[in-house]
């Protein structure tokens, strides 16, 4: 019976981990930065629950045994307290914290180490109100939405806002960092395995702050590599497959170009589109299809409530297809 | 009715003038109380909009409008104003005084809080409310929010001078209006903490103050604290907030912990255990307060130093709250403890409350907070403090105090019944938001995705803020039903304290004759060692008392039209702040002018034990 306590936090910490959905939950780590932080959270918890334990088990008997009982008048003794107990009870709480507080100060400086090694790929992530910007300095590419990183390699990472303070989180690789104007923040992840992982922002940025979201998307080391290099050529032998898609670039060019690239040209107000046509979700969150493409170009706000992007109702049926076979063809890995 | 300054007064304008601490408290409950329900509806509209994933109940910019007035009211006009209902009423009865030591200045706290509380509310009807969370972060609030930002400052500005000036009202009426006998370490645990939350109140208020001025010149008059682009840094306003945010928690929970600390000594018949401890305790808790604010702000990229010391030192406030815990439950040990409703809510409170401490300690795990921060393990923790803590605390408070401020007894199985629903609600509410944060969804979201494993536990947290807000309103009907049952009986409950040792309903005068205090608990003492009935300090005579002013109401007032000249002062009405200026510093230049001595209950009148 006495190694069933024991057991307890182990069972709770059980129940808790692989909860929720596996490329977005922190108790379900996918990397190494995630792992320490599930670690630290484990520790906690198994400290906190044997304070629970104790408080509740004197909460319990003292509720019961001392209740009072029908009939019962008497007057119980007026104790002024016990000086051995209040040590017992001060010094008992400071051991235990210090189990927690040293693997805390550690970790936490672990976590703030960011140096560029060889392998290390450097990123800097840039919020928007209500996307995201990804830029690579030694690929020189920017990507809009999805973050690509290879697998097994250092991720360090620059955090910059470009209107409000915004915060970067992909719960199952690593905890969060703020995005702030003006300051620029670091943090770093891993991904061992390839995979597609949640990401989303988690300080509140306005009207569409619940939809800022965006996908990590970790790919073998080649396949990176391929990628950043076709992300950076600039782009005139991006290639339409058919003769709709071309007039599909033609609408692109007179109505999107201005805020949205794609190879090296283009504005920049809104997500890169170089690689659109890889993408799983549309403006992070809606499934990928034509009608939600479509919907999204005419309509952005019902869509993403407070999106920046202007809505364009006048395009045509004719020309939109046009234009979602010109997305669909903006591909960078075949 | 004095007939040495015999004046009719119409019910209304006896409480509008009143200086009186007990009705002042009474009309901080009530205001409190609605401001509660207010919050309250706000938040069942942001459950039903959670109840479902992608709902389409509300708009997301109502839902951020309704998440920011939420979290203010809360703060700023429930839980405080009714804590300083329950200050106002209790601790000068505790300490044996007759009233505050300024009861001008009270009054002027309750209107100015009072109008504050309205001015922001009335951000909904004119151009909407505000929409940047109660921590109103630039440059969110400043540059990317319309109006209703103008209302959160000029709103909280002017209901912060009022809590200020309450602070240092009691401040000064603890230090220097105690009978005699009652020296600092005869206090009951209430006044003690009401004493703490005051000293907080007076460090921590001037920063917000700093922060909303800073905030209104930026926006209002176009300065560039917080603009990035003129050289301006956003992070100052995070610890401007958090300076005055941090100590605000505190504020709020020592309170309650004092009147926890009353109701579980009283109903287990015991002497406060380890007394001094309780002190010291209270006094660490509060002094730590101030150390610790930058953990709001782990992730805000203060580097790995800051963020260790930060950590360290919020871990190191669990020893002091760990010391009460151990205290109370050791009050309660070798007692008879009756379960009134009352104590239910002390007894709730306990486990609650540890639950609630126990995840701070997991939050100030400062490389563990980079997951936690800002989602809902956040929002479940502080719920868990300030439901399990303050709101509980309230409650407990209510049907402690309710016999002397109201002079009947709340009805016990309606009591029960309004107990466990809530509190039932509370942890179905609360408990599994913890696992939604871990799992992935981040505080102040307008709704979230369906397939994300969240659905469920969404869906039972609304159920649980159901039963709180049916729970609510039987506590309502409870108020309504007991009026009947009078109370005649001065001391309901075998009381400990000085408040208990005077004749119900509560003489204006509070004590026909000063008290002499011979312990920590004068009244048990009398009773139980003594003869059975208070001793009196002073022999029987006139007693002096403030008279009524309704410039308290004409200050305020004035402060509240001159808000609309500042906001709309692009609209031209500059005019308008000139004029609600003027009132203002005009009905202060009379205060200072009229003399005012005040009148005198004579001896008589009091010897018949009447009003």
């Amino acid at each position: 019976m006495r190694y069933l306590w024991r057991l307890l936090p182990l069972a709770f910490i059980l129940l808790m981990a692989g909860c929720g959905k596996q490329n977005l939950s922190a108790l379900d780590p996918q990397g190494p930065v995630a792992a320490a932080q599930f670690d630290l959270i484990k520790l906690s918890l198994t400290i906190m629950i044997i304070v629970i334990v104790v408080v509740f088990a004197i909460y319990l008997f003292v509720i019961i045994r001392f209740r009072e009982r029908p009939g019962d008048t008497h007057i119980p003794k007026q104790v002024h307290g016990n000086k051995a107990l209040e040590v017992v009870w001060t010094v008992i709480p400071i051991i235990l914290l210090l189990f927690l507080a040293v693997p805390n100060v550690m970790q936490t400086f672990t976590l703030a180490e960011v140096e560029d090694t060889e392998d290390s790929v450097r990123i800097v992530v840039t919020a928007h109100q209500f996307w995201w910007e990804f830029e690579y300095p030694e690929y020189d590419v920017v990507a809009g939405q999805d973050m690509y990183i290879p697998t097994n390699t250092r991720i360090n990472i620059e955090l910059e806002a470009s209107d409000v303070i915004h915060s970067f989180w992909v719960p199952a690789l690593a905890g969060k960092q703020d995005n702030v104007p003006g300051i620029t923040n670091e943090m770093w992840l891993e991904a061992p395995e390839e995979g597609v992982y949640q990401g989303r922002c988690t300080e509140l940025c306005g009207e569409g702050h619940w939809l800022m979201d965006f996908q990590v998307i970790a790919v073998d080391p080649d396949t990176f590599e391929t990628w950043a290099q076709n992300m950076a050529t600039t782009d005139d032998d991006v290639e339409e497959e058919t003769t709709v898609a071309v007039e599909g670039r033609e609408v692109f060019e007179q109505n999107c170009i201005s805020c949205h690239a794609v190879g090296g040209e283009g504005g920049n107000m809104g997500p890169n589109l170089t690689n659109f046509g890889e993408r799983e979700v549309v403006a992070g969150f809606l499934e990928y299809n034509d009608e939600n493409i479509a919907d999204f170009i005419r309509y952005p706000q019902e869509k993403k409530p407070g999106s920046l992007m202007q809505a364009f109702p006048q395009i045509t049926d004719e020309e939109m297809d046009a234009l979602i076979d010109y997305l669909d063809s903006l591909k960078v890995l075949d | 009715m004095s007939n040495t300054n015999a004046q009719t007064k119409s019910v209304v304008w006896d409480w509008l003038t009143t200086v009186d601490h007990k009705k002042i408290g009474i009309m901080y409950l009530v205001a409190g109380a609605f401001f509660f329900a207010l919050g309250g509806f706000e938040a069942i509209l942001m459950r039903i909009q959670l109840m479902f994933p992608e709902a389409t109940f509300l708009p997301a910019q109502t839902f951020n409008e309704l998440l920011t007035m939420h979290g203010t009211t809360m703060i700023f006009l429930a839980a405080m104003p009714i804590l300083f209902g329950l200050m106002n009423y209790i601790v000068p009865l505790q300490i044996g005084a007759r009233d505050v030591a300024f009861p001008f200045l009270n009054s002027l706290g309750f209107w100015l809080f009072l109008f504050g509380g309205i001015l922001l509310n009335l951000s909904w009807f004119f151009g909407g409310a505000p929409d940047a969370g109660w921590t109103a972060y630039v440059p969110l609030s400043s540059e990317y929010s319309g109006t209703g930002i103008d209302y959160y400052v000029l709103g909280l500005q002017i209901s912060g001078a009022g809590t200020l000036i309450g602070g240092i009202n009691f401040l000064v009426t603890i230090i220097n209006m105690r009978a005699p006998g009652m020296s600092m370490m005869r206090m009951p645990l209430f006044t003690w903490s009401t004493f703490v939350a005051s000293t907080l109140i007076l460090f921590a208020f001037p920063a917000l103050t700093i922060g909303l001025l800073l905030l209104m010149l930026e926006r209002i008059f176009g300065a560039t604290y917080f603009a990035v682009a003129s050289g301006g840094n956003v992070v100052i306003w995070q610890h401007l907030f958090w300076i005055f945010g941090h100590p605000e928690v505190y504020i709020l929970i020592l309170p309650a912990f004092g009147i926890f600390s009353e109701i579980i000594a009283t109903f287990s018949k015991k002497r406060l255990f380890g007394y001094s401890a309780m002190v010291f305790a209270t006094l660490l808790i509060g002094f730590l307060g101030f150390m610790v604010w930058a953990h709001h702000m782990f992730t805000v990229g203060m580097g790995p130093i800051a963020n260790s010391i930060f950590a360290v030192a919020t871990m190191a406030i669990a020893v002091p709250t760990g010391i009460k815990i151990f205290n109370w439950l050791f009050t309660m040990w070798g007692g008879r403890i009756q379960f009134t409703t009352a104590n239910l809510f002390a007894l709730g409170f306990i486990p609650s409350f540890v639950m609630g401490g126990v995840t701070g300690i997991m939050l100030a795990t400062s490389a563990a907070n980079y997951q936690f921060h800002d989602t809902y393990f956040v929002v479940a923790h502080f719920h868990y403090v300030i439901i399990g803590g303050v709101v509980l605390g309230i409650f407990g408070g209510a049907f402690y105090w309710w016999p002397r401020m109201f002079g009947y007894r709340l009805n016990e199985t309606l009591g029960k019944i309004f107990f466990w629903m809530f509190l039932f609600g509370f942890h179905l509410t609360f408990f599994v938001q913890h696992f939604l944060g871990l799992m992935g969804m981040p505080r102040r979201v307008a709704s979230y995705l369906p397939g994300q494993g969240l659905d469920e536990m969404n869906l039972i947290s609304t159920i649980g803020a159901f039963l709180m807000g049916v729970a609510f309103i039987i506590f309502v009907v409870n108020i309504f039903v007991s009026m009947k049952n009078k109370e005649t009986s001065g001391d309901p409950w075998d009381g400990r304290t000085l408040e208990w040792t005077i004749p119900s309903p509560t003489p204006e005068y509070n004590f026909a004759q000063t008290p002499l205090v011979r312990d920590v608990d004068a009244l048990w003492y009398e009773k139980y060692e003594g003869e059975g009935s208070m001793k009196a300090a002073e022999p029987l005579g006139d007693i002096h008392m403030p008279n009524g002013s309704i410039l308290p109401v004409i200050i305020s007032l004035g402060l509240f039209i001159a808000s609309f000249g500042f906001i709309y002062h692009d609209d031209g009405w500059t005019w308008v702040a000139i004029v609600g200026l003027v009132i203002t510093f005009g009905s202060m230049f009379v205060r200072s002018i009229k003399e005012d001595h005040g009148y005198h209950i004579p001896v008589d009148e009091i010897k018949k034990g009447g009003k």
